[in-house]
């Protein structure tokens, strides 16, 4: 741990990407291999399952503090990670110790078969022989949601370069389901026993919103201009007879998606599809609220297949015939993902994603302006040479969302933030006008520079009606632009409506709160037939 | 024989107010912070080293008269005398007796020393008004000597891979200490002007601080390489400050104890250095007071004087101020209610 700990600080104390590099870099060359296994699947998001409950590690970590519950959470409250709270609040170690990582991922899954009590004698003696750092790093895996401050690209960078391979070969091999109690490092790294990896998907190629006029992308005819569907983006891999369906988040979803079993024997081995899956009827999407009720689900009834019936939108052919094409211009695999689905029985749940034929900018902004009457949050564009890269890459590829919806509150709430917002009214509620009532409608997070936060909270300490617990009411004056994605109808809100990804974009000042919106300004939003 | 009123914390048997928040008649001055030394009152009395800065800062023409740690002066029948509270250079505990009871009002402290201020002094009373701005047992800060062999250790290796250090902490308080422990071979030290200002002050004092030289308009950049720059939290993400790239920055402040506010600032390091109590002080210093009746002012009010109440059985309140609010509130995670960045534009 601490080798492993010293990683982590060296890491943490420095915001430059290439020093972080070095530091994994000069971990991987000195750790023994089994630690460097796990410390890989700990950074690229594989922890150790949890086994203790937070409830218990708040309680023993307050009385080995000597601090009354409430204290505890209310330091939880402020410091906003539990984690940390825990290592702030204990006493100084009584002793030293000197485990390896791989020792305390197996000391933390020997701890499932204890019994509580058990559990509690090993885990507060653990805390009483660990220095600071190294006991939040603990704390941070028993947790079960170590953070380090490393993307899983710098990983890639770091393995590439110690390894000296490509970094595209490395992400491969990173992808999937591998578990570091299941293999070692030679194998996971050489690609050795690759066949019994063939579930593995490609690393997903992601765009970056157009941060810039189309036009500056030059001639229309070089690009292919489709759009933007609001699902779930995936991977349908056949290999070896076998059907997997991965998500982007590379989680294996095969059995959520019931509707893509008979493709097992339908598309040729070794086919790997990239698209976006998403529920569809008579010819056009259905909104995402039906999708997030459908994967929420843990059973799939057949009431869930009929009210939900997905499909997978085809954007790109990865593989054919057993053959990696990514490098093959996007006009080509085009091309045979056309072929290959043209080729299929009738009805399949793969739809070519369509692509809009314009002749110049003027039409792509159009076709982007009329994207959510046709249930899409924009288009993409995709030069028509381009290969297929990995990970998040500008240039070849862009995103280009319609702006989000808008709409003016009233700040009426406000409490204490969370973690680095501590100590601050940070957490706001907002209301709209419905007559001459103000109605709360939403929270929104984020978007204020820290100057704005902090004079926001010095005007909410001298204009607060009341105090709620941690809750204070405030004189209805400022006025906010909050931006969202999406509005529906909900019965689970008091407001009546339910808005996707609300954020504060604007601080209103030249608004009195007079003008805010109002609610049937947002009733309105939902009648246009949004998502 | 105090109590707390819109304008500040009142003695109405000697008919003066304890670092009030509006004007008042008579203010008397715990230290020359921001939220503690205001503008408009008619006379001014604190330690003879807040004297010149309170000038500096609340305008040459301000009546206001110095007196020393221990020296007992009487208003009305109530004997009042100012005490070390070891915060920065010339805080003071105010402590007023009358008819046998006592009140302390404690401004803002440290136990540590930090070899520049006078240490804090214990007092007994009966009445104790605390600070609480690290108030939650979270708060426990190292020992400074490890902090400061981190900052020369820091800026050692910076100057070796050929880069600039550039430390940030109160112009008054925390760049005097900053400077006062830094390894004199380790290079050159530079100040920001709003620092310099503050130690030609305190210099023409008679405090002796370590030489270091003003940062001025034109300097060459090829004169400053491996140097440690002390500037003010005003000063990050300037201009002037991009001047020594390429540098790294640390950041000097309790609220560094927090990964959240360190990566929030996005410093290269956050060093845990601060001048208030941490959650051990704050209960070493209450209880050494013996005092009964405890108010807890600016930081964690509510929880701090819960714990007093339930931990040590005291008749413990939490008292509204305007320390903790208002403009000179700072970014916690930047230095915290209390520190104050001190007209970093003179
Ligand atoms: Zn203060
Ligand atoms: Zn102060």
């Amino acid at each position: 741990m601490k080798a492993f700990t010293a990683l982590f600080t060296a890491i943490e104390q420095t915001t430059k990407t290439n020093a972080k590099i070095e530091a994994l870099v000069q971990y991987f060359a000195t750790a023994p291999a089994p630690d460097v296994l796990w410390c890989i699947a700990i950074l690229t998001g594989k922890t150790p399952k949890r086994t203790v409950k937070t409830a218990e590690l708040k309680a023993w970590a307050a009385e080995q503090a000597g601090l009354p519950f409430w204290l505890f959470e209310e330091s939880y409250h402020i410091v906003g990670d539990l984690a940390e709270t825990i290592t702030l609040c204990l006493p100084e170690p009584l002793a030293t110790s000197n485990y390896s990582l791989t020792d305390t991922i197996q000391f933390l899954h020997n701890l499932a078969a204890l019994s509580e009590a058990d559990k509690k004698q090993q885990v507060t003696g653990r805390w009483s022989e660990l220095q600071a750092t190294e006991r939040f790093v603990f704390n941070k895996l028993i947790t079960g949601n170590f953070r380090m401050g490393v993307s899983r690209q710098l990983v890639i960078k770091a393995l590439a370069r110690f390894y000296d391979r490509e970094e595209n070969e490395i992400a491969h091999r990173l992808m999937g389901q591998w578990q570091p109690q299941e293999t070692t490092l030679p194998a996971l790294l050489s690609g050795a026993g690759t066949t019994d990896r063939s579930y593995q998907p490609y690393p997903f190629f992601l765009a970056y919103q157009l941060d810039m006029e189309p036009e500056m992308l030059g001639n229309i005819a070089d690009w292919q201009v489709e759009d933007k569907f609001d699902g779930i983006r995936g991977q349908i891999i056949v290999r070896d007879g076998q059907l997997f369906v991965w998500s982007r988040g590379e989680e294996l979803l095969t059995d959520k998606f019931p509707e893509f079993a008979p493709l097992a024997g339908l598309l040729p081995d070794g086919t790997v599809l990239d698209g976006e899956i998403i529920p569809w009827r008579d010819g056009q999407p259905l909104p995402f609220a039906l999708m997030q009720t459908r994967i929420s689900r843990k059973a799939i009834t057949r009431k869930a297949l009929q009210d939900a019936p997905l499909v997978m939108v085809c954007y790109d052919l990865l593989e054919e015939h057993g053959t990696d094409i990514r490098n093959k211009p996007l006009r080509e695999r085009r091309h045979a993902l056309a072929a290959l689905l043209q080729q299929l029985p009738e009805p399949v749940p793969l739809i070519l994603s369509p692509e809009l034929f314009c002749t110049g900018w003027e039409e792509v902004r159009q076709a982007r302006l009329g994207s959510r009457s046709r249930n899409c949050e924009g288009l993409m564009l995709k030069r028509k040479d381009s290969v297929y890269e990995t990970g998040r890459r500008r240039g070849n590829w862009w995103k280009w969302k319609v702006d989000p919806f808008t709409i003016d509150g009233v700040l009426i709430y406000a409490q204490q933030g969370h973690g680095r917002r501590a100590n601050l009214l940070t957490d706001y509620t907002f209301a709209v006008w419905d007559g001459d009532v103000l109605v709360p409608f939403t929270k929104a997070y984020s978007g204020l520079t820290d100057k704005e936060l902090l004079e926001v909270d010095n005007w909410i300490k001298r204009h607060t009606l009341e105090k709620f617990g941690p809750v204070r009411s405030v004189q209805p004056v400022l006025v906010f632009e909050l931006a969202f994605e999406g509005i529906n109808l909900s019965s689970r809100h008091k407001s009546g409506v339910a808005l996707r990804f609300p954020r504060i974009t604007r601080w209103r000042r030249d608004k009195p709160a007079s003008e805010a919106n109002t609610k049937q300004d947002l009733l309105d939003l939902i009648a246009m037939g949004n998502l | 024989m105090l109590r707390f009123d819109a304008k500040g914390i009142y003695c109405e048997q000697a008919g003066l107010y304890i670092d009030p928040w509006q004007p008042v008649d008579k203010a008397l001055i715990t230290h020359a912070h921001a939220d503690h030394a205001r503008p408009g009152s008619k006379a001014y009395l604190c330690h003879h080293d807040s004297v010149a800065i309170l000038k500096l800062r609340l305008g040459a023409d301000i009546r206001v008269e110095g007196v020393g740690y221990g020296e007992v002066f009487t208003v009305n029948g109530v004997r009042i005398s100012l005490h070390p509270a070891g915060h920065i250079i010339g805080s003071a505990q105010i402590r007023l007796e009358y008819k046998g009871e006592v009140w302390v009002v404690s401004g803002d402290y440290k136990l540590q020393a930090d070899g520049v201020s006078v240490p804090f002094e214990p007092l007994r009373c009966h009445h104790f008004i605390t600070e609480s701005t690290f108030g939650l047992p979270v708060y426990k800060f190292p020992q400074p000597a490890a902090v400061h062999e981190a900052i020369n250790t820091w800026w050692r290796d910076n100057a070796a891979a050929g880069i600039n250090s550039v430390i940030i902490g109160y112009a008054l308080g925390k760049a005097q200490r900053i400077l006062a422990h830094l390894d004199p071979d380790a290079g050159p030290v530079y100040t920001h002007g709003a620092v310099d200002n503050i130690h030609t002050l305190l210099a023409a004092q008679g405090l002796v601080l370590p030489p270091a030289r003003r940062v001025t308009p034109d300097m060459q950049k090829k004169d400053i390489q491996g140097a440690m720059i002390i500037a003010p939290p005003s000063a990050i993400g300037t201009s002037w400050m991009n001047r020594f790239a390429p540098f790294s920055l640390g950041i000097c402040s309790g609220w560094m104890q927090l990964r959240g506010t360190r990566r929030r600032r996005s410093a290269d390091r956050g060093f845990i250095l601060s001048d208030h109590a941490d959650w051990d002080q704050l209960n070493e210093a209450v209880k050494a007071t013996g005092a009964e009746h405890v108010y807890v002012t600016h930081g964690y009010k509510p929880v701090y004087a819960r714990w007093l109440r339930e931990a040590y059985g005291l008749d413990a309140a939490e008292v509204e101020t305007l320390y903790d609010s208002g403009q000179e509130d700072v970014v916690p995670g930047a230095a915290g209610p209390g520190d104050q960045d001190l007209n970093p534009e003179l």
